[in-house]
């Protein structure tokens, strides 16, 4: 399967990606490889194989519900570029 | 030209945890903004979702109320997309191996027949924060409580043909989760929300139409006005030369109509993946037996047995169960009252419903308890209250001022049965309104009405209405 550079931009889109315009033939390119190499284990006879969801042949602990995390809300603000009244605040997003 | 419409429900139900569904911030409602959003919610570098038992205890609760096949495997898997209230870039759910699946659920008509409608599956997955709009210059506040709150989404077949049959959908799936205790159900706090898929068609043609997505409706009243406003948007569009396109709209209460909100990204565009933070959930058959021993008895058991018990019709049993609080009021008033059930019925969905309509209060908040509604019940039953009577001892109740027998006693109550009081009411009725006696004599026999409101009006409505029937009767007929 071939990608072209239309594929290209709209997979950094959706990955929300700037890319260089000149970079574009050498990801469809190397985006291209990586496909063919799929199609090649596509053609592994794989019946009667189980789907792999992890590598790791283990399933999930749970823990118990119970509240273990107190406020820090201060702390983590710290690392923010703006709050206020407590919020986040990022450049306004309306739909 | 006819049109069929054809409606598929997602909804999303908040799971009755304590803390979220990969870490353990606390759920509670209402909370300072982001002082319940960890490390984890915020989706710092290197933090790892670890899930929550009670979560997965609770979607399998669901599975087995719906007569759901539970997966012995799920996964879980992110689901990408890009918003400031999703701080991770994707949304932990599951996609290919959901938790529940295919199950269904029984919904009752208008006309009280009964429609069996598929559910797909169920998934479990996490809420996202909430954006504020407004109050920011030319920013958006971001709040990240609700931030990895444990969601179950419950997707139904596209089985439902009109508005109404949704809103019974949704009130049968809304009933049941409070009855598992597994969501508040309230849908102000948005712990119970709905998303419709609504298309038309001729009627007769097997393939589907174009569907709308219309998100977000939280109320019963907004799903019906919104789906009908859709299915006629659709029909006009298509009847005037034009077709539909898939999109999903948003529903504004205030117009009563759905606008458009944004192109519906394809399903492919989110580029689900397995979440390699997340091992594959493994259930067994003994994880599954000792939820099933939990399971209440559910809202058509409960229905059922009301009917088969208590003698109920269906209707009356139908409200009776709508929510397992008013079906343990209801039994509570029967115990109380000595056992007429079907007096309790009149009584819990009569005066008792009107009241807690009037203020808007749920069946735990009513100031009438079941003991106190039990004892007036009696009261009647015991002839020391006309139920005319009782109606307004009732309303004493409700107002504070004390139990039946209280009430009873201090307003002077208590119906007079003794005859010879009642036969000198009568006499001097008669003796005052000679002119009906005579009428009724020459054959009105209406007028036994009249007579019968003047003693019951003369004793302040204490005087046993049969009674005074039978005495008033025999005075009249003689002369």
């Amino acid at each position: 399967m071939e990608l072209g550079p239309k594929d290209i931009e709209k997979i950094a889109h959706l990955a929300r990606l700037r890319i260089e315009e000149g970079d574009i033939p050498a990801y469809a390119d190397n985006l291209t490889h990586i496909l063919d190499l799929v199609e090649q284990m596509n053609g592994v006879d794989t019946d009667g194989v189980a789907p792999m969801a992890h590598p790791q042949d283990a399933s999930q602990r749970l823990r118990p519900d119970v509240v273990t995390e107190e406020n820090q809300r201060d702390h983590f603000q710290g690392n923010a570029p703006a709050t206020e009244a407590g919020l986040y605040l990022v450049p306004k997003v309306i739909e | 030209m006819e049109w069929e419409t054809v409606i598929g429900l997602e909804i999303h139900a908040q799971l009755a945890t304590k803390s979220k569904i990969f870490s353990g911030a606390s759920t509670a409602y209402g909370a300072e903004p982001n002082t319940q959003a960890c490390a984890i919610d915020l989706g710092l570098p290197g933090v790892l979702p670890v899930l929550n038992a009670e979560a997965v205890r609770m979607a399998v609760k669901l599975g087995l109320a719906i007569g759901a096949t539970i997966s012995s495997r799920s996964v879980f898997a992110r689901k990408n997309y890009f918003y400031p209230d999703l701080p991770k870039g994707y949304q932990i759910s599951q996609f290919e191996l959901p938790v529940v699946g295919l199950g269904s659920l029984e919904i009752e008509l208008e006309d009280g027949s009964t429609k069996t409608i598929g559910v797909t599956r169920a998934h479990l997955e996490e809420d996202a924060g909430k954006s504020l709009h407004e109050d920011f210059a030319g920013m958006t506040g971001i709040d990240l409580n609700r931030a990895g709150t444990p969601l179950l989404e419950i997707v139904s077949e596209p089985d439902m043909r009109s508005a109404k049959e949704a809103v019974a959908y949704m009130k049968k799936l809304h009933a049941l989760v409070r009855y598992l205790e597994i969501c508040d159900g309230n849908m102000q706090e948005g712990s119970f929300r709905c998303d419709a898929n609504v298309s038309v068609r001729p009627k007769g043609q097997h393939k589907f139409g174009t569907r709308c997505e219309i998100k977000n409706l939280n109320s019963f009243r907004f799903v019906e006005r919104a789906i009908d406003y859709e299915v006629e948007r659709q029909i006009d569009i298509i009847e005037g030369g034009g077709s539909i396109v898939q999109e999903t709209r948003l529903y504004d209460p205030d117009k009563g109509e759905t606008r458009s909100m944004r192109s519906k990204e394809e399903a492919n565009d989110y580029r689900y993946f397995p979440d390699p933070d997340l091992l594959p959930l493994d259930i067994d058959e003994a994880f599954i037996d000792k939820v099933r021993a939990t399971l209440p008895e559910l809202p058509d058991e409960k229905k059922h047995r009301f009917m088969t018990h208590y003698g109920l019709s269906a209707y009356d049993a139908g409200v009776l169960t709508a929510s397992r609080e008013m079906g343990d009021f209801y039994e509570a008033v029967v115990q109380a009252c000595g056992g007429n059930a079907k007096l309790a019925a009149n009584w819990v969905m009569g005066d008792f419903s009107a009241f807690l309509n009037k203020e808007n209060r749920d069946v735990t908040e009513a100031p009438v308890t079941a003991d106190m509604l039990g004892q007036l019940l009696q009261r009647i039953e015991d002839n020391t209250i006309s139920g005319k009577i009782a109606k307004d001892v009732f309303e004493a109740m409700w107002n504070g001022e004390g139990t039946a027998d209280e009430v009873i006693e201090s307003k002077g109550l208590k119906q007079i049965t003794d005859t010879g009081a009642i036969v000198a009411i009568c006499d001097k009725v008669i003796a005052e309104n000679p002119a009906q006696v005579e009428q009724y004599r020459a054959g009105k026999d209406k007028l036994i009405g009249f007579f019968v409101g003047q003693v019951m009006k003369e004793s302040k409505g204490k005087a046993n209405p049969g009674q005074v029937n039978a005495i008033l009767t025999e005075k009249l007929k003689g002369g």
